[in-house]
């Protein structure tokens, strides 16, 4: 070390083989976390061929006999197929339509809010809900929803039992997770905010531009990019619907609109240990993911300017 | 405010400033009430009678105020060793993820690395793709970590957001030239990692600690799949009071009173479990809160 310091130093680039082994300590420290990743994460991926496959433990996965699309063909004729996919596909459509404006307006209300300490106040209380498992929330809305004496019964005069209707269950989840995660979403958009130039503000109330209209031509189109980012980064993981909280509020009675695919892969897969129903599941999930999220990428090329990966 | 722009501001329409800044205060106070009201709530219905609550006379203060509900929850044997389990995964659980998306984090953010490109898409694909539930489960089984505390954290890898975010904040945040100047005194790869990266990123540092703790100690799921009823963390035993509702052998042992009083103390425990397991991260994140725009922005934004 000290001799290459005292020599002058070359002109020209190093070699690969000089540079990669002046950064050798660089690749000790990424040794164990690509080993890790190798085995939990691409082991995995590796594993998925047992979705064509009859696995048999003894024989390994190679060893298996290979028998084609059986097993999807089971799940496509899985007599809940149909609602399973349809309730999936609402509750995660649904979820993003009602749910993806609410940080937005959020944050532009935040961000015009003139006094500071009420804003601060305010952030860290919406921050909260983020913070709590999605069992507590559960156990939350199971006891706000309860017909003898919950929350929303005592305030509405009512005795019903929400979790047993099924037409309830959309509204339940969806409005749950607003509460729950709109209030971490505004993060993203108070900063992007939070990077516009007082300038513009002072010179926009000088030419007498009220709150809204500030908010109109300065605020939105300073978040279009980030909004549009955001919005392809969720359609592309419709499928990818919170399996815990679709399976912690599951009441026998309300299973025609909360059966979802990701419970299906859990009881299948796990519960009854028919694994490669339960792979050949999860892998058509992945595949409808992964489609979407080719899409997306095309649109998101158009954005040059946000940096998507 | 100027005197000219409230002159102006009758005729290019919108409402006054002052008019619309009561309006954002009253928003703002609505929302307010409505994130932490529910949270409001639990928290005194842990104080009240039960029967109190569901009669509705819990609205905003405690009625019969009483500390049963704590004392029931800390007398139950499955929630105190749900809770040391909790902190143990949480503990050990933080130390790997935050390890793992520093020791990928700051190779990645080195600028000259060979192989750097390949390395990150090594990463990055497994943010979209992955084996699914049921093939990490059989990798989890072949490896031989099934119900030993490797399994509630070896399968999740790398947390490669993360990483990236904190890779960002590395290149965006510690000047190369401070990098460059170590480098040329001498100072190898190890030594700069140690003792300028780790100690100059520790806003980062602090949000990475915070995201990990929170995703271990709510975790349940990889609890139920990978390990015993006995190691069952503090979210998953309260699956059986919060969504099961059933009342365990200890406690019914415990009561004298009977199936009503049984029910009471069943339902005194719902509450004051609910705030035994939010409380220590609703504690925890202010700390770290103004550093959580700044991270997250790092993440998103590339210098």
């Amino acid at each position: 070390m000290k001799a290459a310091v005292a020599a002058p130093r070359p002109v020209q680039r190093k070699s690969l083989g000089k540079r990669m082994r002046d950064n050798w300590q660089l690749y000790v420290l990424l040794l164990v976390p690509v080993v890790i990743t190798i085995i939990y994460k691409y082991g995995p991926m590796y594993g998925i061929q047992i979705a064509f496959r009859n696995y048999n433990p003894g024989l390994g996965i190679n060893g298996s006999p290979w028998v084609g699309w059986k097993w999807f063909e089971r799940f496509f004729r899985a007599p809940n197929f149909d609602r399973m996919l349809w309730n999936t596909i609402k509750l995660s459509v649904f979820g993003l339509l009602w749910g993806f404006p609410v940080p937005i307006l959020m944050s532009l209300m935040l961000n015009q809010l003139r006094f500071k300490r009420l804003k601060r106040t305010v952030q860290t209380v919406i921050y909260a809900p983020h913070f709590i498992s999605t069992m507590v929330i559960c156990g939350m809305l199971r006891i706000f929803l309860s017909p003898s004496g919950g929350l929303i019964n005592l305030i509405a005069g009512t005795q019903i039992d929400f979790l047993t209707e099924a037409s309830a269950f959309r509204t339940i989840y969806i409005a749950s997770g607003i509460w729950q995660e709109a209030g971490w979403g505004t993060i993203i958009y108070l900063a992007t905010l939070s990077s516009i130039d007082p300038a513009l503000y002072e010179a926009a109330s000088i030419d007498g531009a009220s709150v809204f209209q500030r908010i109109l031509h300065i605020d939105i189109p300073c978040l279009l990019p980030m909004i549009i980012l955001q919005l392809i980064m969720s359609a592309s993981g419709i499928m990818n619907v919170g399996f815990e909280k679709a399976y912690l509020l599951q009441t026998d009675l309300n299973k025609a609109t909360s059966d979802i695919i990701a419970i299906y892969v859990y009881e299948q897969g796990i519960v009854s240990a028919r694994y490669e129903l339960g792979t050949a599941v999860g892998l058509f999930n992945t595949a409808i993911n992964i489609v979407l999220l080719l899409i997306v990428n095309r649109v998101a090329k158009k954005y040059g300017e946000v940096n998507f990966v | 405010m100027t005197v000219l722009s409230r002159r102006k501001q009758g005729q290019l329409g919108g409402l006054s400033d002052r008019t619309s800044s009561i309006i954002l205060v009253v928003f703002s106070l609505i929302i307010l009430l409505v994130v932490a009201y529910p949270l409001y709530y639990v928290l005194v219905a842990s104080f009240s009678d039960p029967y109190d609550v569901y009669a509705g006379k819990t609205f905003f203060l405690p009625s019969q105020a009483t500390l049963d509900g704590y004392k029931a929850v800390f007398a139950e044997p499955n929630i105190v060793r749900g809770y040391g389990n909790s902190i143990l995964y949480t503990v050990v659980g933080t130390f790997f993820s935050v390890a793992m998306i520093y020791l990928v984090a700051y190779p990645l953010s080195v600028k000259d690395l060979p192989g750097k490109k390949i390395v990150s898409i090594f990463f990055i694909i497994t943010m979209y793709f992955g084996g699914g539930l049921i093939p990490t489960y059989l990798i989890v089984q072949k490896t031989g970590i099934m119900q030993t505390i490797w399994a509630m954290f070896l399968p999740g890898g790398v947390a490669v957001s993360n990483a990236i975010i904190t890779r960002n904040y590395f290149e965006n945040s510690i000047p190369g030239s401070l990098k460059e100047a170590a480098s040329i005194d001498g100072a190898s790869h190890f030594r700069i990692f140690f003792s300028m990266i780790i100690p100059l990123s520790l806003p980062i540092l602090s949000v990475m600690v915070i995201f990990s703790m929170v995703a271990y100690w709510n975790d349940w799921f990889t609890a139920l799949i990978y390990m015993t009823n006995e190691q069952a963390p503090l979210p998953l035993v309260l699956r059986n009071i919060l969504i099961k509702s059933s009342a365990s052998a200890s406690q019914a042992s415990m009561i004298s009173g009977g199936y009503a009083e049984l029910n009471k103390m069943t339902e005194m425990i719902k509450f004051a479990s609910i705030i035994v397991a939010a409380a220590p991260m609703l504690i925890a994140y202010p700390f770290v809160q103004k550093y959580f725009e700044k991270g997250l922005m790092a993440g998103a934004v590339k210098g």
